[in-house]
């Protein structure tokens, strides 16, 4: 079998070492500079570094194909670096909105200097580990940065120091390690399987070799894997009933934490599940695997979205959203076929978009009102306009509502599974629509109505919901060609 | 040394680290916790040196010495100082059921001979039987987290469970390359820093490490 991407060396190589190491780099002088003033400008610039860098990857990808470099060690394809530019977008993005929402939590007292100055570089170290779970081509790395990105936010959601925020982190920090200590479980049966074809060394453990030669590896290993994969990235990606963790860590941690958490954390975990399952594919010649994935995403959805109708606290009623989206791409990926895994990455795009832009407008609500009790956030729309209308737009968005992106992926999945999987797709229909009705009936008294006296006025940046909300509408109207094609050569690899 | 010697020695050492596993369950104090965890640490470490020996590779000794360094002295050490520092060590914790939770743990080590048998005929290594063993360690290390009520208990329950996995690396296969070996030790030793932060934030917020304190957070009825 001939190789499927290019070796390259030179550009390629320089461009991923800096998309790399930008961030770690920043952690560390942000780690020095502590709570300075320039800190959140720092934590900006690193972030932007590594958006410049992804994108002049994501360029050379575009134009080179996929590219294996460092001696094996990291893999570049459509699929990867679609999600390296979004992870460095939104981090972006949330950098620029947490300058000015952190510095509000630090004059209220909520958070101290030692505090300010472990946020800012965990949250770089975050991004690192996260775009390294991305490009690495090998398992065990995967999984070694998986945990690095747990264990990077673990004390992030305890940043407060709050009652409700230790046990957060408590649970998060419990449920993820143990969840994803199923996953190196998983991890050393592939290994076992791989050796017998490879042999023992770094070579077994390298996901190029392992999909090129997938049907060779032994199927009884392998579906067992799976379960364990299934189990251990799942619990990270959120699916129902690994899901307890989640609510607690987004609701209670500072807010671009949750942003991060929903819009990137998620995606990366569920991308290992999805590299993890096109070996297993591979190797057993039959949809097992897509089929336990399809289960456990309805189960997501239709779980997700009748405890959404339950909830007072509105950040953790928007965690269940993200369990909710979660599980439809989770579905879509499990569906498989082209259309269905086109949708699913789109999803994976869109949602991680809306789903950060509102936490950032939910941030401002809150500190607005000095709460997260849903009953009391009100008229937001005269209290400040912009926050007001992102949030009504941004919840349009994720509804499905169109002529937003989210609509145009759910419609792409919707389709496939009316056709593939046709009860599948009454349950998915059943939770996007008590979803809808679950979160406009939340969200419109908040928008809309009088201000209370307790509202106070705050300055909001308005550049990263902006931004967002353009771009999804953008997807909405429109694919850009770039995009489509990357994607069809990501679902092209995903589909065997 | 000869194969079947290996093969021997490998067995005896999986009984024992089994047989600790099931001590950690049912150990009540907190220090007895500490040792038999110690004790894992060495038969794993021994159990990994084995394997390398019989099969000649030497990267196995690394990760043995890893072992020994990280699970029998760096982690029972940062417990150790961890107990000291929050005066937790007079406290004993009450272990309900005891036979109940034996029981169940003894299910699970028969499950776990079940769930591997398939995979057990494909392994031609001199230590097939054990794949078992590690993951009934596995299964024993979460049946401990979910029994046990107090921070330091769960903490040493997944660090067992930890001990399970790295057991069924050099059981199933020849250990794994190097460079995952390092990286996983690696962040074990920070998630060891990180729950020492823990337990001090625990004691700060809760007054106290039984997490029955914490039950706070849940969906509203």
């Amino acid at each position: 079998m001939k190789a499927f991407w290019m070796p390259q060396s030179g550009m390629g190589e320089m461009t991923l070492i800096v998309l790399l190491v930008a961030s770690l780099v920043a952690a560390v002088i942000l780690a020095f500079v502590g709570d300075r003033k320039i800190a959140p400008a720092i934590n900006i610039l690193g972030s932007a570094a590594t958006f410049v860098a992804s994108v002049f990857l994501a360029l050379e990808v575009y134009t080179g194909g996929p590219m294996i470099t460092a001696s094996g060690y990291f893999f570049v394809d459509a699929f990867n670096v679609y999600l390296s530019v979004l992870t460095a977008f939104v981090s972006m993005t949330t950098a620029i909105f947490s300058r000015r929402y952190m510095r509000r939590e630090r004059e209220k007292g909520k958070v101290g200097r030692a505090g300010m100055r472990f946020y800012h570089a965990m949250f770089q170290l975050f991004i690192f580990a996260m775009l390294l779970a991305l490009l690495t081509n090998n398992v065990g790395i995967l999984w070694i940065s998986m945990e690095l990105a747990t264990l990077s936010t673990v004390l992030l959601v305890s940043l407060y120091r709050t009652p409700p925020a230790v046990e957060a982190a408590w649970k998060y920090f419990i449920l993820c390690g143990v969840g994803i200590a199923q996953a190196l479980f998983g991890t050393v049966l592939l290994y076992f399987a791989a050796e017998r074809v490879f042999g023992a060394g770094s070579a077994a453990l390298l996901w190029t070799n392992l999909s090129q030669s997938a049907d060779k590896l032994e199927p009884t290993v392998l579906s067992l894997a799976f379960v364990f994969f299934m189990v251990g990235y799942g619990t990270k990606v959120g699916l129902v009933p690994l899901h307890n963790w989640l609510p607690d860590a987004h609701s209670e941690g500072p807010t671009p934490i949750s942003a991060v958490l929903s819009g990137l954390l998620l995606n990366v975990a569920l991308y290992a599940l999805v590299r993890c399952k096109v070996l297993v594919d591979g190797a057993t010649g039959s949809h097992k695997a897509g089929y336990i994935m399809m289960v456990f995403g309805t189960v997501s959805i239709l779980v997700a979205a009748f405890t959404i109708l339950r909830q007072k606290d509105v950040k953790r009623m928007f965690a269940y959203s993200s369990i909710e989206h979660m599980g439809i791409a989770t579905f879509a990926f499990g569906l498989g076929g082209p259309v269905a895994t086109f949708g699913a990455l789109l999803h994976m795009l869109v949602h991680s978009l809306t789903k950060s832009s509102i936490f950032f407008t939910v941030g401002y609500a809150s500190q607005m009102h000095s709460t997260q009790d849903m009953a009391s956030i009100r008229g937001l729309i005269r209290g400040n306009p912009f926050v007001g209308w992102g949030l009504m737009a941004g919840v349009m968005a994720i509804v499905g509502m169109p002529p937003f992106g989210v609509f145009t992926s759910e419609f792409l999945i919707l389709t496939a599974a009316m056709k593939d999987a046709p009860v599948f797709a009454v349950f998915f229909l059943v939770g996007l629509a008590i979803a809808f009705a679950g979160l406009f009936r939340k969200v419109i008294p908040m928008v809309f109505g009088p201000a209370p006296d307790y509202q106070v006025k705050i300055r909001a940046a308005h550049t990263p919901v902006l931004v967002h909300m353009v771009i999804i509408l953008i997807l909405g109207l429109y694919l850009p060609v770039f995009l489509s094609d990357w994607f069809h050569a990501a679902s092209k690899l995903l589909v065997k | 040394m000869s194969q079947h010697l290996a093969a021997e020695i490998n067995s005896v050492l999986s009984a024992l680290i089994l047989l600790s596993a099931f001590g950690l369950l049912v150990q009540r104090r907190i220090y007895g916790l500490l040792h038999i965890f110690a004790w894992q640490g060495v038969f794993l470490s021994i159990s990994t040196a084995v394997v390398g020996y019989s099969a000649g590779l030497h990267h196995l000794y690394i990760s043995a010495i890893l072992t020994l360094a990280l699970k029998v002295f760096a982690l029972p050490y940062i417990l150790y100082v961890l107990i000291h520092k929050l005066k937790i060590k007079k406290e004993v914790e009450d272990v309900v059921n005891v036979p109940t939770t034996m029981l169940i743990g003894i299910a699970l080590v028969i499950f776990s001979y079940h769930l591997t048998a398939p995979i057990r005929e494909l392994s031609t290594l001199v230590t097939r039987s054990t794949l078992a063993v590690a993951l009934a360690t596995v299964m024993l290390g979460l049946l401990m987290m979910i029994t046990r009520k107090k921070a330091v208990t769960q903490i040493i329950g997944f660090l067992a469970l930890e001990n399970g996995l790295f057991f069924a690396a050099t059981s199933a296969t020849y250990g794994m390359p190097l460079v995952v070996e390092l990286g996983v030790a690696l962040d074990i030793l920070i998630a060891a820093f990180i729950f020492g932060i823990f337990f001090f934030q625990i004691r700060t917020t809760f007054d106290s490490l039984d997490l029955k304190e914490m039950e706070k957070l849940k969906e509203e009825d």
